[in-house]
């Protein structure tokens, strides 16, 4: 379901003297329908540049990376765009939202952007944000004023309430506590048993031993640093 | 899927300076398309030659109309240009007193554009106008006043009601969140999301507010000097920018 060779990406700063920073060599993986897959390796090492690099959110400079059908580094924006609609979803760590919109509106939105009546999305969003413990009272105000933890459950719900068929996890359990983190664990079972293909950062050891099938070490496609 | 607006080489000058140049893009239906870059920089004059306010010197604009499909606006006559800006494009001045017409009632100002597209029925005109009144959350019994009693953020949805209600294809905003409040800011936002998602709108939108594309544009080009420097995915141009110019605009943006 993703598929990822040769992929090599530097950033130049044009304002510092353009140096460059090489930061991907010839960096390779493939995710399986069902498989989820973590990326390990140093802070540093490349980890979340990867996974923005699937997401389209970072440029390649060279290299493919196949999601679906879709060459995510050649395509053009609506396409990636279509495809973030319907295939591929990204649970980041932050939260970003336009201000003052309601919780529960907040987790249906990526439904309503495929068209799902809004009463749907909203049972979809009411029985998410229950499963990870958002208390009913919180659903009607926006995020914004939440703590933490609760952020990121939104963030969480949010990410699953379409069931996409690919999906991006960055560091789903951080700030959670245990039940919450469970809930979490088993949502990310769920998607598996229904085909997603799943790329993770799991800094939570216990986590990726169970939810995941393989890890790939990113230090292999850090360039400076690889043997 | 054929674009609904297909730009090709648009190009406009004022004497020896540069408006601006060479500018092309496509514009599918239901994509918004955000234009940052600082003051100067072109793009309100690129704004103003895609609406037809300014006659550019160069360059085509493919407008994919409902009876005779992709058509250059600039090759049109002018009553067929006028009947487009009534029909199928709407635009949104930054400064409501510029789109609205001050000494109208609130429900005239809406009632207004319908009439000018053959609206005759006086009941079904108050009826819409109630409508979008109500979806830009003005409350009813405001109807019969005149846009001087309201306030900045009320006179903005004012302006949109009445730009959107003989539901166009496409719409040009200028800095349509500009002068406002963040509290309205944002409410204006969710608005304007919910209309493009519910109404499958296309929108060019010029700002310099960075947050603002990056929660309403999903593609964003950035001009400087009248030229576009970077174009991409929304997300993609501010997080990393590949052009100088770029990295300094999101660079220099203060946290809050």
């Amino acid at each position: 379901m993703i598929e990822i060779s040769n992929l090599s990406k530097n950033f130049v700063l044009h304002n510092q003297g353009g140096a460059v920073i090489p930061v991907m060599r010839d960096a390779a993986l493939s995710v399986a329908p069902g498989e989820c897959v973590a990326l390990i390796g140093a802070s540093g090492a490349g980890k979340s540049t990867l996974m923005r690099m699937v997401y389209g959110n970072y440029l390649a400079d060279a290299g493919m990376i196949r999601v679906g059908e879709l060459d995510v580094a050649r395509e053009q924006p609506r396409e990636v765009l279509a495809l973030r609609r319907a295939t591929l979803g990204y649970v980041s760590q932050f939260l970003r939202v336009v201000p003052r919109v309601p919780t529960l509106d907040v987790v249906a939105e990526p439904l309503l952007a495929l068209g799902v009546a809004h009463h749907e999305a909203r049972l979809r969003a009411r029985d998410l944000l229950g499963r990870l413990n958002i208390p009913e009272r919180l659903w009607s105000l926006s995020p914004t004023t939440f703590s933490g933890g609760e952020q990121q459950r939104v963030n969480i719900a949010r990410g699953f309430a379409h069931a996409y068929p690919a999906l991006l996890l960055d560091e789903p359990t951080a700030s959670l506590d245990a039940a919450n983190r469970e809930v979490v664990l088993r949502l990310i079972e769920e998607a598996k048993a229904r085909g997603a293909a799943i790329l993770g950062i799991f800094h939570d050891e216990a986590a990726r031993d169970r939810v995941c099938d393989r890890v790939v070490d990113v230090t292999r496609f850090t360039p400076g640093l690889a043997a | 899927m054929t674009p609904l607006l297909q730009v090709k080489g648009l190009t406009q000058r004022y004497g020896a300076r540069i408006g601006c140049a060479d500018v092309s893009f496509d514009l599918y239906p239901g994509e918004v398309m955000g234009i940052v870059g600082e003051s100067g920089s072109g793009k309100s004059t690129l704004l103003n030659c895609l609406a037809g306010h300014l006659e550019a010197d160069a360059g085509e604009v493919i407008f994919d109309t409902r009876v005779d499909g992709p058509r250059d606006v600039r090759a049109m006559s002018e009553p067929e240009r006028r009947m487009l800006a009534r029909t199928d494009w709407a635009f949104v001045h930054q400064n409501p007193r510029d789109g609205l017409r001050m000494g109208v009632s609130a429900g005239g100002n809406v009632g207004e554009r319908l009439m000018a597209v053959g609206a005759r029925h006086y009941g079904d005109i108050r009826g819409q106008a109630l409508d979008w009144l109500d979806r830009v959350e003005i409350a009813a019994d405001r109807i019969d006043d005149r846009p001087t009693a309201f306030s900045g953020g009320m006179q903005q949805r004012l302006q949109i009601a009445r730009n959107l209600v003989t539901g166009p294809r496409l719409v040009f905003m200028d800095e349509p969140t500009g002068g406002l409040d963040v509290s309205v800011q944002a409410r204006l936002l969710d608005l304007l999301r919910g209309l493009v998602r519910e109404m499958g709108l296309s929108a060019v939108i010029v700002t310099h507010d960075l947050a603002v594309v990056r929660l309403l544009a999903h593609r964003l080009m950035v001009m400087k000097s009248g030229h576009v420097v970077e174009a991409g995915l929304t997300d993609q141009v501010l997080d990393d920018p590949q052009h100088g110019y770029t990295q300094l605009l999101v660079s220099s943006v203060l946290q809050a």
